[in-house]
């Protein structure tokens, strides 16, 4: 009558084949277990009956064992759902199959024992049937019920690890698509270039790089910041560029005064001004530009990344080329989830061709009201 | 005078490379930086150095693309092709590449006793191949056909699933699109950001460019002979070896000739 949940936790229903092969340990708790719930029952039985408990019990086991292998074989021709039980009607079903079956063969077997048979008691009142068996199944029911409940449960928490486990990976994937290896050792080289012809310089550089570095780990905590400070974060990544990409880049940010304390999710701008440089400007010969902006258009906040690059189509194409070129795709979808968890359909994230040729990605999003600045004065 | 090229579009990290090799490599002659993979070729073709650091992400084209262009156009009274080492700063695709193809590769910021060591060994090889043509032997053939199979093992490298294989292409000129089974086609030409598909009868061009195009060909019908052409193997008549190394083909429905350049010539040995 029990069924035991299965220990392997696959996400959505399992094949037959994937639940844990036979193991003798498996099979012997369960085996005790399901003994254990046969003489209680046995003995409830019993007492109700005034039955003596010897025969009771052996029928008792015999009828409990046969369902529970009966059940056991059923669960591994089945489809399973991580809670190792059958998925939907098919569960109900082996119940359905499995209970009636195993108490005929364990009662036949139980006859056999004390060498006298119930069969002609019950063809002849098939009241007795209802009332010997019902019992039965209503334990039968009631075990399995317990059982399947486990299962629940540690499919459940198997559930909540999963999410817990894909969050996780979503954050470490945004920290990695941010902290790029390409562009880290890239800076460190440019870094450590500067250091031997231009000190200074390279204090300066390396100053950027923290403030970067910092702002970057820090974003997967903070809800938000003022938009002047992600002007900032983005000049600490320009900076890096600028020294990187010598005179063949050229940035420009417009922030109006009166937007700087406006309230945006932390790096949002971020993903976009990288991939303008990555995608756009840094594959194209020759120089380029690159403009951030902030606007606001009634009670909207429209925050724009211009460049000048070699376009969404050319930079497709080289994506094709070199499957192994970096995609702009997870920063993307990043951004079009993030605006649309804070915001709904409130938010709107385009990205197009720039007329004049290079690409223009814009984000238009309700203007917050606006905060008190924090307590930073000095 | 051993001469150098660097093509590397970040001022700062060219400017330190310089400086290293100066170190590293006091007699070596360094060419003016390329600063992109376009201007990689150029200079190399013009200045003809014997060594070539190429970074492998730059404007334009790739290094790798450089490095196949440079060897294929490389004039035939230039001598031995230029030693080709890449330098990359974190890419591991190219990395296990440059490992398979057994290249010269370089990681940014270039350490200097790596650097060291790879000038030795430039060094050493170069010095083999001036022994070679002072004992009168055929200028570094031996040399130049590893190279070439270095850079063609890097060039194949693999796709990482194999899509299906294309049976009909469409194609439309003017108003009309074409239908023209993949078997009928004689040849792929890349043109720009075309491809230029040639039949018996027509001439088409598609949308596409040959490096998309040709994991979806049947490897062993469709060879390529050039960076940027694709021939259908049972099209090819005759192919004539000249004394540079290029290879021409006549084909059986088409009177114009094809070359194949020594990254391919292989391909047309006599069973």
């Amino acid at each position: 009558m029990p069924l035991s949940p299965d220990s392997r936790q696959a996400a959505g229903i399992a094949s037959p084949s994937a639940l844990a092969p036979l193991s003798l340990r498996h099979l012997l708790v369960h085996g005790l277990e399901v003994t254990l719930a046969n003489t209680v029952i046995s003995g409830v039985l019993s007492a109700i009956n005034g039955n003596p408990f010897g025969p009771t019990l052996v029928y008792g086991q015999c009828i409990g064992l046969c369902i529970w292998a009966l059940i056991e074989g059923g669960r591994r021709m089945l489809p399973l759902r991580p809670s190792g039980w059958p998925a939907g009607w098919r569960g109900v079903a082996l119940l359905a199959v499995a209970c009636p079956l195993g108490y005929a063969i364990g009662l036949t077997i139980a006859d056999t024992i004390y060498g006298h048979s119930n069969w002609p008691a019950y063809l002849s009142k098939p009241r007795r049937i209802l009332l010997d068996f019902g019992p039965a199944a209503v334990f039968c029911a009631v075990v399995a019920g317990a059982f399947y409940a486990r299962g629940q449960a540690r499919e459940h928490r198997a559930q909540i690890a999963a999410a817990t486990h894909a969050a996780t990976l979503a954050r470490l994937d945004m920290l990695q698509s941010q902290l790029e290896p390409h562009m880290l050792f890239n800076t460190l080289a440019n870094l450590r270039a500067l250091i031997a012809v231009d000190p200074p310089r390279a204090q300066e550089m390396l100053d950027h790089l923290i403030a970067f570095l910092r702002a970057t780990l820090a974003a997967s905590r903070q809800q938000e910041h003022p938009l002047a400070d992600e002007f900032a974060r983005l000049d600490d990544y320009l900076a890096l560029m600028r020294v990187r990409m010598g005179d063949r880049l050229h940035t420009r940010a417009t922030l109006p005064p009166e937007l700087a304390a406006l309230a945006v999710p932390p790096l949002l701008l971020q993903p976009l001004v990288e991939n303008a440089i990555k995608h756009g400007l840094e594959p194209q010969r020759g120089p380029g530009e690159l403009h951030v902006e902030a606007a606001l258009d009634g009670a909207t906040l429209v925050l724009r990344v211009a460049d000048t690059g070699r376009g969404l189509e050319a930079a497709a194409q080289a994506r094709a080329r070199e499957p192994a070129a970096p995609s702009s795709g997870f920063g993307l979808a990043q951004i079009r989830e993030r605006l649309q968890t804070l915001h709904g359909d409130a938010a709107r994230f385009t990205l197009a061709a720039r007329d004049g040729g290079g690409t223009l990605a814009e984000i238009r999003l309700p203007v917050a009201p606006s905060r008190p600045p924090a307590i930073d004065t000095p | 005078m051993t001469t150098a090229l660097i093509a590397e579009d970040e001022p700062l990290l060219a400017q330190a490379l310089h400086a290293e090799l100066a170190r590293a490599w006091p007699g070596l002659q360094l060419l003016e930086r390329a600063v992109d993979g376009d201007d990689a070729v150029e200079r190399a073709l013009s200045g003809r150095p014997d060594v070539v650091f190429l970074d492998i992400r730059m404007p334009g084209r790739s290094g790798l693309e450089a490095a196949e262009a440079i060897v294929e156009e490389w004039p035939d009274d230039a001598g031995a092709l230029p030693l080709i080492v890449f330098v990359t700063a974190y890419d591991q695709y190219a990395l296990q590449a440059f490992e398979r193809a057994a290249v010269d590769y370089l990681q940014k910021p270039v350490q200097p006793a790596r650097l060291a060591a790879c000038c030795a060994r430039l060094r050493d090889t170069l010095a083999l191949r001036a022994a070679a043509r002072n004992a009168g032997a055929a200028p570094a053939a031996a040399d130049d056909a590893a190279l070439l199979g270095r850079l063609r093992t890097l060039l194949a490298a693999p796709a990482e699933a194999a899509p299906a294989p294309l049976a009909i292409l469409q194609a439309s000129i003017g108003s009309t699109l074409h239908m023209i089974p993949v078997d009928e086609v004689i040849y792929f030409e890349a043109a720009d950001k075309y491809v230029r598909v040639v039949t018996a009868e027509r001439e088409a061009l598609i949308r596409t460019s040959l490096r998309e195009l040709l994991p979806r060909l049947q490897a062993e019908r469709f060879w390529q002979i050039h960076r940027g052409t694709v021939v259908r193997a049972d099209a090819i008549a005759t192919a004539t070896r000249d004394d540079s190394g290029k290879v021409f083909l006549t084909l059986r429905q088409r009177p114009e000739r094809l070359v194949a350049s020594r990254l391919y010539a292989h391909l047309f040995r006599a069973m």
